[in-house]
């Protein structure tokens, strides 16, 4: 049996927001892979509980670990944490409105609506991921 | 030539994709499941910091209650999974072939991730 000849890939939205949607979830996997291990190198495992941690894993935030035992939020609260949550927000909103578009799409939406619907979903994207980055530099 | 997407609900639930088909399904509701989480927690931190308005109140303990919380964390633990399954057959296309079997493998990572976590939470949940 013989493969199906492949076509030359263009360069149009699906095919860029396909890669992204991969290289995003690798990306998140990652940010969360390091904030689980930073947080229980900096003391976790004796001072805050499962749900605390697991909070700071998937959006490390000071606000996060508040009601926890830390001596100090110094470590918790900097510039690099800062970085780090502004990555989550950008990869996880574009990731996730991107996904939304998708299977939204599926649902054979063409023409105008398939315009309304990516323009509203762009604003939504748009807004929160302002939101977001509004919230981080100000916690 | 292209596929026929029109197909109803009900026929589409009658195909029979088995397990890779329910990743399929899932991955997209657990996706949409994190998207109104964020959103809810989003909306009420927003509500709540900036406005110290009671309906940010709310929608917290909506989204705090034990029963969605356990549905959020499976939404969290299984979309990441499968997702990490999706990249790797992507990145390697001969393993398509086995996407069968990696359905089941992820299956044995999701199940003690998510067995050990609920019991954590439901026991802590019954302490108060």
């Amino acid at each position: 049996m013989r493969s199906r000849v492949m076509p030359k890939p263009s360069w149009n939205l699906d095919y860029m927001m396909w890669i992204f949607t991969r290289l995003s979830g690798l990306s998140i996997i990652l940010l969360v892979v390091i904030g689980i291990s930073a947080g229980l190198l900096m003391g976790a495992r004796s001072q805050m509980d499962l749900g605390t941690l697991m909070r700071w894993t998937f959006f490390p935030n000071p606000n996060h670990v508040l009601d926890s035992e830390i001596p100090d939020i110094y470590l918790w609260s900097n510039g690099f944490w800062q970085i780090m949550q502004i990555l989550v927000v950008f990869f996880a909103a574009t990731h996730g409105f991107n996904g939304l578009r998708v299977v939204l799409e599926d649902y054979s939406l063409s023409g105008l609506w398939q315009v309304f619907l990516r323009f509203l979903i762009l604003l939504l994207w748009i807004f929160s991921a302002l939101v977001g980055i509004y919230v981080i530099l100000g916690s | 030539m292209a596929l026929s997407r029109k197909v109803g609900l009900l026929a589409g639930a009658k195909y029979k994709g088995g397990g890779p088909m329910l990743a399929w399904v899932l991955h997209r509701i657990s996706g949409l499941g994190i998207i109104i989480f964020v959103t809810l927690h989003v909306t009420a931190s927003f509500l709540t910091q900036q406005l110290g308005s009671d309906l940010g109140i709310f929608i917290n303990i909506i989204y705090e209650s034990v029963y969605f919380q356990l549905f959020i964390v499976f939404c969290a633990i299984f979309h990441g999974v499968n997702g990490f399954r999706i990249i790797v057959l992507d990145i390697w296309p001969r393993l398509i072939r086995y996407q069968k079997e990696s359905t089941w493998l992820e299956w044995f990572v999701i199940l003690p991730l998510y067995g050990l976590t609920v019991f954590i939470m439901i026991r802590r949940f019954l302490e108060g």
